[in-house]
């Protein structure tokens, strides 16, 4: 059984209908990705798994449990965790605050404290700013933030939006080498990208969505050579 | 450079510039003919300060206009105490917006309902005597039976007015809360009355302490520093508990707070219950400053610490208790130092004036208040 599963899909905004059938699969200990272009409907995918959208129709399922039927805030608890587009850090707070609010569900004290820890070794920078305020971190260490914080819910299955969206390119392959190690570490990923190149070189298999549809999937690998998808998103 | 800042002035601009500079040259001028009034027949500017300067007992030889620095003194710290009064309720006003961005102008109901509510138990103390024989217990039974009251009805209050309108334009809410408070006023007037209901006066707390060789009401030093405490709690308890960095991040982006897990409607609930616990116990504050409760007490104070709310900064804390204290003092020490100076006839009447001149003002030169910072795009 897969550990995510979405069935036909459908999400709202208001009377726009913005994923419109959506089916894929998420296997335990895959980073699978998602691409296409702007508005094609990634982030409302992202949004519809972590329960801020609700599905008109169609299932998700993630463990055997109906997710569509959980409150938002207990989904955290069943093991997803979700980098937000634009990374979501809360700018008032301090990195460790920031962390601790990652670990929100969570009650054991030690465990939490040995998770700061090792993302403290995972990412240096924010050990050295640990007491500031976040909104005045840069871009780039806010990205790393972001995902230190979601993993302090110790999350089987990661979901991230856009992680390199505004970022510098040496930055950028930082960002993917953390998302190689945190998969190497046992986490399941889902991952979202416009940069299309860089997504399909670290996951191992991919999806194309267009206009709230998948219209494509297939090995990573395969996906990189594939004609339609070279000329839509790889530019070449 | 000044050139083209003069030629971009618009005329309305000009006029607010104007405004600020009558408004600045009032106050001033009130205040320096208020302060000069004790002067002697005769007696020139020059000899006035010389005399003045020179001795050092000022207050019998009144250099401080009609009244002596005593008098002084005691317009400042009773404004310390009205002041703690309403920081303690403007804090409700500035949670309430910092996670909802709503203004809750049931607010003042809030507060009165708990103040009401715990007269009877106070007055109850009081005929039986319990409320002498051990006033502490007494006092903090009232304390908290004001407090949970104000707490029942502002969890009812978000649960039946506001939260089925979490997701109307922002003009709905604001026209609820209007609804509610009214609603709020006239059920306890059905319940407790229209009359004015004297507060019991406890024996313990009647005469003047000596602090530092000034002698003091106690019920002033009792309300100002029970205002102090309860602010440094509710401080720490935003700051330092997990569920008051909830709150915080809540405030900053609810859609963020739900993925990490946290229950964006209990801690909106939370936020009210803090804030509704604040009002609650500045209505038996007030009730011992100034003896009296009604069914419309609320209105008054809670425009006022609505104001002092404006003033700090909406949605800043420390900001609301700076502007509660603030806003008591000025308004204490105001009508005797430059309205009456200005010649304005029973200045002290006029202290309801000041309050709401201030908010004015305020809300046209600097709607973020002393320690607001600009308000955001999302937000304004």
């Amino acid at each position: 059984m897969a550990l995510l599963e979405l069935e036909n899909v459908h999400s709202y905004y208001g009377s726009i209908h913005a994923l419109k059938g959506i089916s894929l699969t998420v296997e335990k200990g895959e980073i699978v990705t998602l691409i296409g272009a702007n508005g094609a409907g990634k982030s409302t995918t992202l949004r519809t798994i972590s329960g801020i959208l609700r599905p008109r129709q169609g299932r998700v399922m993630f463990d055997g449990q109906d997710l569509a039927k959980t409150p938002a805030h207990k989904i955290v608890n069943l093991g997803i965790s979700q980098v937000p587009e634009g990374r979501g850090v809360f700018s008032k707070l301090t990195v460790m605050e920031n962390l601790e609010m990652g670990a929100f569900v969570r009650t054991d004290k030690a465990g939490i404290q040995e998770d700061i820890e090792h993302a403290f070794t995972l990412f240096p920078r924010l050990k050295e700013r640990q007491k500031q305020v976040a909104g005045t971190l840069s871009g780039g260490e806010q990205q790393m933030l972001a995902m230190a914080r979601a993993m302090m819910a110790r999350p089987n299955l990661l979901l991230l939006d856009e992680p390199s969206m505004g970022l510098a390119p040496i930055l950028v392959d930082g960002i993917f080498e953390t998302i190689v190690n945190i998969n190497n570490e046992g986490t399941t990923v889902l991952l979202v990208e416009q940069n299309a190149l860089m997504a399909l070189q670290v996951a191992h298999r991919g999806y194309v969505i267009q206009t709230g549809e998948i219209v494509l999937t297939d090995d990573a690998k395969a996906l990189q050579v594939n004609e339609m998808v070279r000329e839509a998103y790889l530019g070449h | 450079m000044l050139n083209e800042r003069l030629r971009n002035l618009s005329v309305i601009d000009s006029l607010l510039w104007l405004l600020r500079a009558a408004i600045i040259v009032m106050v001033l001028w009130g205040t320096f003919v208020g302060l000069t009034s004790g002067r002697a027949d005769g007696e020139g500017m020059g000899q006035f300060i010389q005399r003045c300067t020179t001795q050092t007992d000022v207050g019998t030889i009144q250099c401080m206009g009609k009244y002596s620095a005593e008098t002084w003194r005691d317009f400042i710290i009773f404004g310390l105490a009205q002041g703690g009064i309403y920081a303690l309720i403007a804090l409700g006003y500035t949670l309430v917006y910092g996670v909802l961005f709503m203004i809750n102008f049931a607010h003042g109901e809030v507060f009165m309902s708990g103040a009401y509510t715990a007269f009877f138990v106070a007055n109850a103390f009081a005929k039986n005597g319990f409320l002498d024989s051990n006033p502490i217990v007494a006092l903090g039974i009232v304390l908290l039976v004001s407090m949970v009251t104000s707490t029942i009805i502002a969890i009812l209050l978000e649960r039946i007015a506001y939260r089925p309108l979490r997701r109307a334009p922002r003009l709905v809410p604001l026209i609820t809360a209007i609804g509610a408070s009214y609603f709020l006023q006239y059920t306890f007037r059905g319940l407790y009355g229209s009359g004015k209901k004297v507060y019991p006066d406890p024996a313990i707390l009647t005469g003047k302490w000596d602090i530092f060789g000034i002698p003091i009401l106690k019920t002033q030093v009792v309300v100002f520093v029970s205002a102090m405490v309860l602010m440094v709690v509710l401080y720490w308890f935003v700051q330092k508990t997990k569920t008051g960095k909830a709150m915080r991040a809540v405030a900053e982006d609810k859609d963020v707070a739900l993925l990490m897990g946290i229950d964006v409607d209990r801690v909106i609930v939370i936020t009210f219950a803090t804030g509704a616990a604040m009002a609650g116990a500045a209505g038996v504050l007030y009730g011992l400053l100034f003896k009296q409760v009604d069914f419309i007490m609320g209105f008054i104070p809670g425009i006022k610490a609505f104001t002092a709310a404006v003033l700090g900064g909406i949605g800043n804390i420390p900001g609301a208790m700076v502007g509660g204290l603030f806003l008591g003092v000025f308004e204490s020490v105001g009508p005797s130092l430059f309205l009456e100076g200005l010649g304005v006839p029973a200045a002290y009447q006029l202290k309801d004036v000041i309050a709401f001149t201030m908010l004015v003002l305020v809300l046209i030169f600097r709607p973020s208040g002393i320690l607001g910072e600009t308000l955001s795009e999302k937000k304004a």
